[in-house]
């Protein structure tokens, strides 16, 4: 059952329409404040818009345009969340909160703790079902929230931000679970880490202000990335301008690199290149043609084992050797200096 | 003063020690007067005599009646008061919380002119053979009216703390609201709930200006142990003085078991 879904919230800067085929993942990024947890509770129907509609399949969400709105309770929606926290209720065993959502709709106790255990075992949580919240660790408690959220049988999987909370050791065990559990499962995914919508989604959609800025396969957006915030998560330089016969006119000069498909002059285009591919020197160098482009430093900062230099929109990676010979510093005008082959231009 | 090892600084300066003291002291010291005037080898017959014991059966019967009245009415106020959001919100809350701050007395009066013979109400109930004012009824009434606060403050205090988180999950789990009520909220705000009832206990055992003025002091009918007590202070100074030691005893005991579990509690808080 896909769902299709549009609605705006005036209050919150809110404007979204989208459409999640059956069966599908869509992880939504985007900075703090964007919407992304307000697109959460708009389907769940936590939040209620000022107009717009949502179904799934063939069930009404809510309908705020017609003449006689429409307006499903929560509890009546078919779309468990899953927060940042596990909030398992603090009064009940494991066993107990899992067995919880089918209880709420009137599944005999027996029955419904059968299903709670089905559950805890496909999420390798069985051996926790008579302890209480408190006794769980942080992964542990979360990994019961996923048990929970499925035992209710939802037609659609809401997780805003699941791995947030979570400590590095618990969120890879967590990141598989997910893995397994989503294949096939219509869900959206709010996360902030690229590894997890490369995992878990096939689509994703970048939200900034309230509006998707960005949609499309994850790869894609990821690889070619059109807005700046998702060259950041992909750790991709992203410099846009306008097409020429022989590359682009960005703000740092003419980028020329490996075209894309057609892009023709005149249309507007980006270039795509890894910082580590990005040389950096105080004097221009001589040789072959390649792009320099002229900036003034603003950051230094460690980057695994390579120095990021940042100047403004452009990052490079050197060594701490290099970053010693030229001795740098913030405020210094340098030359960037990369390959056309490392460049991929885009029509945008 | 010396600081115990293991523990933390605390901004405290000695002084706040010495007023403190003096606080404690202006607590205390009028029980022990209390407790040294009590004719000890009487005790036990002034306590069990009939009156007292009448009084006493009254007490604790209208004050658990109320009670539960107060848990009754004060859950849905506390409710909808800490969660609704509506216009006159604020106002509501200001006249559920005014008997706090009402002179009983004053209060009795109020309940008068409206469960009276003459009153608002009570010109329809007298007519359907309804007579509320200075009955066991009205004890009741009245001790609702003055304890009802302390239930709601206290749930709606524990309503926030507990916040609605988890009562949004459990709807997206499929649960109703009344079994979100049931099975999450009333749970997680059961110590909250716990003590304010025993708060409302306290006061309606304590309660002397509403119900005297409301009720009357009809032996075994309305005249609770506080009315009891006062009409004994006139002829039998002895039985007041151990009947107010019971009080005393009572009230201690209720205010104990409120605070019996401070660390569950508080563990309870930090789940939340």
């Amino acid at each position: 059952m896909g769902l299709r879904f549009e609605a705006t919230l005036k209050s919150r800067n809110f404007e979204v329409a989208l459409e999640l085929a059956p069966g599908e993942t869509l992880a939504v990024l985007g900075p703090n404040g964007a919407g992304k947890s307000t697109l959460l509770s708009i389907i769940a129907g936590l939040l209620r818009p000022d107009s717009g509609s949502a179904t799934i399949g063939e069930r009404t969400l809510f309908d705020l345009a017609s003449t006689r709105s429409t307006w499903v309770a929560p509890h009546d929606r078919g779309t468990a969340l899953l927060a940042q926290e596990p909030l398992l209720f603090p009064h009940l065993s494991v066993l107990e909160n899992v067995a919880f959502g089918p209880r709420s709709t009137g599944t005999p106790v027996a029955e419904a703790r059968s299903v709670a255990r089905q559950w805890l075992a496909s999420t390798d949580t069985g051996a926790l079902e008579s302890r209480r919240p408190g006794e769980l660790s942080g992964g542990q408690a979360q990994r019961v929230a996923v048990a929970r959220a499925l035992a209710a049988g939802p037609d659609l999987l809401l997780l805003d931000e699941p791995m947030a909370a979570l400590d590095i050791h618990a969120a890879p065990l967590m990141r598989r679970l997910l893995k397994h559990v989503l294949a096939g499962r219509s869900a959206i995914i709010i996360t902030h880490d690229v590894l997890d919508a490369l995992m878990l989604a096939e689509r994703v959609i970048v939200m900034e202000d309230g509006r998707i800025t960005e949609a499309g396969a994850t790869r894609e957006v990821l690889n070619r990335p059109r807005s700046r915030f998702a060259a950041g998560l992909s750790g991709l330089n992203l410099l846009t301008g306008t097409a020429r016969t022989e590359g682009i006119d960005t703000r740092y000069g003419l980028v020329s690199g490996t075209p894309e498909g057609t892009v023709s002059p005149g249309v507007p285009a980006a270039a795509a290149f890894h910082p580590s591919a990005v040389s950096v020197y105080l004097d221009p160098p001589h040789g072959s043609p390649r792009n320099m482009l002229r900036a003034t430093i603003t950051d230094l900062e460690p980057h695994g084992d390579a120095i990021r230099v940042r100047a403004g929109d452009l990052a490079a990676d050197i060594t701490p050797a290099a970053l010693a010979d030229l001795g740098l510093a913030p405020g210094m005008r340098a030359f960037f200096v990369l390959k056309a082959t490392a460049v991929t231009i885009y029509s945008t | 003063m010396r600081r115990r090892s293991g523990i933390g600084y605390t901004a405290v300066p000695p002084w706040i020690y010495a007023l403190a003291a003096v606080g404690a002291l202006f607590v205390m010291l009028p029980l022990v007067a209390m407790a040294v005037k009590i004719n000890w080898a009487q005790f036990i017959p002034l306590i069990t005599s009939e009156s007292s014991l009448t009084a006493l059966g009254l007490s604790l019967r209208t004050s658990a009646a109320s009670t539960a009245l107060c848990i009754l009415l004060g859950i849905p106020l506390a409710l909808v008061l800490a969660r609704g959001d509506f216009p006159g919100q604020r106002v509501l809350r200001a006249f559920v919380l005014l008997p706090l701050v009402l002179p009983p007395v004053v209060g009795g009066i109020a309940l008068l002119y409206t469960f009276g013979r003459q009153g608002l109400l009570g010109r329809s109930l007298e007519l359907a053979g309804i007579q509320i004012a200075f009955s066991t009824t009205a004890v009741i009434l009245a001790q609702t009216f003055v304890a009802l606060p302390f239930l709601v403050v206290s749930l709606e205090g524990a309503l926030r703390t507990a916040g609605g988180r988890y009562e949004a999950v459990a709807a997206t789990l499929g649960a109703r609201p009344t079994t979100v009520l049931r099975r999450v909220t009333l749970p997680l705000v059961l110590p909250g709930l716990a003590s304010g009832a025993v708060l409302s206990f306290a006061r309606s055992l304590g309660e002397f200006g509403a119900t005297l003025t409301f009720a009357g002091s009809l032996q075994g009918v309305t005249r609770t142990l506080p009315l009891e007590i006062y009409l004994q202070r006139e002829t039998d100074a002895d039985a007041a003085v151990a009947l107010s030691l019971v009080l005393v005893a009572v009230a201690v005991i209720v205010v104990a078991l409120s605070y019996r579990s401070p660390r569950g509690r508080q563990a309870m808080a930090g789940a939340s």
